[in-house]
Parts: structure tokens; sequence; C-alpha cells
């Protein structure tokens, strides 16, 4: 993620595919991302942001 | 990447806010329990409380792996690193938690002792491998998440025939710590506590599920809705425990669809129940002891037990009484609550073990909101 390289063990997901996006805990993979339902919630926090039109940048990162 | 970035817009946080804005009912409050030391951490670093309404309060949970061991497991632990035939294997976080006497893995790592620190489980193997003379044992800590890690080194280290090779378990289960927050005497009894939702584990419930949390949506009448780490999830599961609340039903569902189902991981479930099982009752620090809350090692792998091969002993440990974090750690305290929050008590120097991981409620404070808390004083 992000350019960093790292090994991962598969062992607890079968059939794992090149292209799949997996969440990464401590070295394993413990689930493999459902691309489709991470599209449609993007879409919903699309949609209300388009919606009310919010212009300003509400998160402000907290870097110490 | 689109799918961590995605989820951190900022002007769909502040569409967000406003949504929720108009979705409380100024008449009440809404009190709800973030389990999970990740969503802690998240909520302070994008100040997502800053965009909640003023009686919407978020509790922080128990949910940080290295601050809900109980010290004499810790101090079990370090006595066993200190054994000269021993190379101890752990978590980064794990090596710099007070133990009794303001000991830790670090300082015993400091006066000789072999303590390695990994990221990935696996990498306990690798150690045990490359060194036959020595004993490695894996210092194993956390919820689900990373028990199903343990399970496999485990099983790994059958299959390699490692003789020089066991794992101290001390793994949690995290329905059992919400069971024990639920039937604690601050929430039950005295009002201390109130808890009105649950705001649900994001990894954790990727291996276990959403099923277990059905029954405290049924019994204890609590909401609980799963959401993902990242700032917009954390938001909008808020809106979805307010809109529960407010229609007076209290469900289990779930934000972080993309990564969670009801079932869970089940392959992670059926290896850690081939290697691991609960005890009949395990201690936490701050929630004392839960009946069956804790996993052991199985005996079909009992040669990879450490607690067998070496006998390790329990025994009981004073605490520093004046340290809050058991309290904290039950959400009946704040950080700032605590005489020794930021003097002496800080992430460099932590006396106790919420001030030590990014997880922890003390941590998140100090880092993100000590600015406010000088500011406000």
């Amino acid at each position: 993620m992000g350019g960093i390289l790292t090994h991962v063990s598969i062992a607890l997901i079968d059939d794992v595919a090149l292209g799949d996006y997996l969440i990464v805990h401590a070295g394993f993979a413990i689930a493999r991302l459902d691309v489709e339902e991470a599209e449609k919630s993007l879409a919903l926090f699309d949609e209300i942001a388009a919606h009310l039109n919010q212009p300003i940048d509400a998160l402000r990162p907290r870097f110490p | 990447m689109r799918y961590v970035r995605g989820f951190r817009e900022g002007a769909a946080a502040a569409a967000l806010a406003r949504l929720l804005e108009a979705e409380v009912d100024p008449k009440r409050e809404y009190h709800l329990m973030e389990f999970c030391g990740g969503h802690t951490h998240a909520i302070f670093r994008y100040g997502v409380e800053d965009l909640l309404p003023g009686n919407v309060r978020l509790i922080h949970g128990p949910g940080c792996p290295v601050c809900v061991l109980a010290v004499p497991r810790l101090d079990a632990a370090i006595e066993l690193a200190r054994r000269p035939e021993v190379t101890l294997v752990s978590y980064g976080d794990m090596l710099r938690v007070p133990a009794s006497r303001r000991r830790s893995l670090l300082k015993a790592r400091a006066q000789g002792a072999d303590v390695r620190m990994v990221y990935s489980a696996l990498e306990s193997l690798e150690i045990a491998a490359a060194h036959p003379d020595r004993q490695v044992v894996f210092f194993a800590i956390g919820f689900e998440t990373t028990t199903p890690a343990t399970a496999h080194i485990i099983r790994e280290a059958q299959r390699l025939n490692l003789r020089n090779f066991s794992v101290y378990c001390n793994h949690v289960v995290t329905p059992a710590a919400i069971l024990s927050i639920l039937d604690s005497p601050e929430v039950r009894e005295w009002g201390q506590v109130r808890v009105d939702g649950f705001i649900g584990p994001s990894h954790v419930s990727a291996v276990i599920g959403s099923r277990p949390y059905e029954y405290f949506a049924e019994e204890y009448r609590r909401p609980v809705v799963i959401a993902g780490f990242e700032p917009l999830d954390v938001m909008q599961a808020i809106r979805m425990l307010v809109q529960q609340l407010n229609s007076r039903v209290s469900r289990v569902e779930n934000q972080f669809t993309r990564g969670v189902t009801r079932d869970g991981n089940l392959k992670a479930q059926r290896l850690v129940a081939e290697v691991l099982e609960l005890r009949p009752s395990f201690e936490w620090r701050g929630l004392g002891e839960l009946p069956y809350s804790g996993l052991r090692i199985k005996s079909a792998f009992g040669q990879f037990d450490a607690e067998r091969r070496f006998a390790i002993e329990v025994r009981a440990a004073p605490e520093n009484k004046a340290c809050q974090c058991p309290a904290i750690i039950r959400g009946v305290k704040k950080p700032t609550d605590c005489s020794l929050f930021g003097a002496p008590c800080t992430p460099r120097n932590p006396v106790g073990s919420c001030m030590v991981s990014a997880e922890g409620a003390c941590a998140a404070y100090y880092k993100y909101r000590r600015g406010a808390l000088k500011a406000a004083n």
C-alpha cells in the first residue's frame, strides 16, 4: 500500500488471485476486500457530499 | 489508494456531519461506545468528535490488545524472557507495556534478556528455525485479529517439527468483553456508564463475522453497527446508530460491508477451533476475571504450549494504584481524570498500558488532544 512492499501470509484466505485487494492485519490477510461493496459505499458518500455540497474539508488529520 | 483515501474525503465528512446534526433528537443524549482501539485512534486522528453534535458522546472501549493484558501474565512473560535459554518474541507495542514495579520486556532486554520484536507472528518461526540452540517462545496477545495467525504458526511448527518453539498464549475474545461491560455494575446498577449502542470493530468482525453481536442487540437491546476504520465509516456508523436509537430498534447492522460478512472468515475460525480452546476463566486488566474469555492451546498441540513446557506460574502482582487504566478500559473514567496523565505518564515513558499503544485511549488523548487541553486550562 502506498508503494510499500511487504510480505503477507495468505494462509487464511483461499484462492487469492492477482489484482485482489486484501485486508491485512499483523502480516496476515484476514479478509478479501469486496470491491463491489467498497464502490457502493464510496458512491453513497459521493452522493451525500454532492447533495449537500459542503465546500469545506472537515477532516483535519492531526499529525503531531 | 482509492479504497483507503476514498474513505477520508473531507467534503463527505462535512456533509455527514450536517446530516447527523439534522437527525439527532436534541431532547436526548446518545452515548456510543467504540469497542475497538483502532476506532479510538481514527476518531482522534481525524478529529471526528469535533464533527459530532454535542449530545452524541463517544465512550472509548477496551478493545486495545496490549491494554487489557493482565499484569501477572506480563510479569510471567518477563520471567520467561530472563531465562538464559529463552528467546522471547512478541509484537512491538507489547515490549513497552509496564509490568509490576515498572518493569517491561524492553527493560529486560536492556538488562541482557533476548527479546525480539516482530511485525508478523510468522517471523517467530523463522527465528526458531535459524537458532536451533535457543528456546524460542512467541508471546501471543490480542483479540480475534491476531488469533488465527497464532493458530497458524502452531500448526506450522508441528508440520516443520520445530522442537525449540512454543507459544505463550494470551488471546482473548471480543464478545466476552462486550458482555462484561453490559453486565458491569457501573452500567447495570450504578448508572456511572451509559452505553446506548456500540460501534462494532472492523478487523475483529472480518474474522468472526457480524453474527456474534446479534445476542447483544436482542438480549441487551443495544444496537451494534460494525464500522470500517476510516473516518467516513465511523461517521456513517454513528448516523446508523442514531437512526436506530431514534426509532427505538436494536439490530446488528454492518456499515463495513466491504470487509465483513455475517459469517466472517470461516477458514480462520476453523483453524482457531482446531488449535485453540476457551479457558473456563481468564483475567483481564480492568475487567477482572471473565468466564470463557481467553484461549489456550489444545492438548493435541500441548508440546508447543509454553505454559506447559516452562511450567509458567502466574502470580498476583501489585499495580500502580494511581494509574487509572482499569477504569479507563471500562469506560468509567477519561484519561484526563488520571493524576498521572501527561506527567509523569507519557507515551515515551508510560506508567500504564493505555499510554503505550496507538490504540490506547490515553495515548490517543496525549497525541491528539494535548494542545486543546492545555489551551482549555
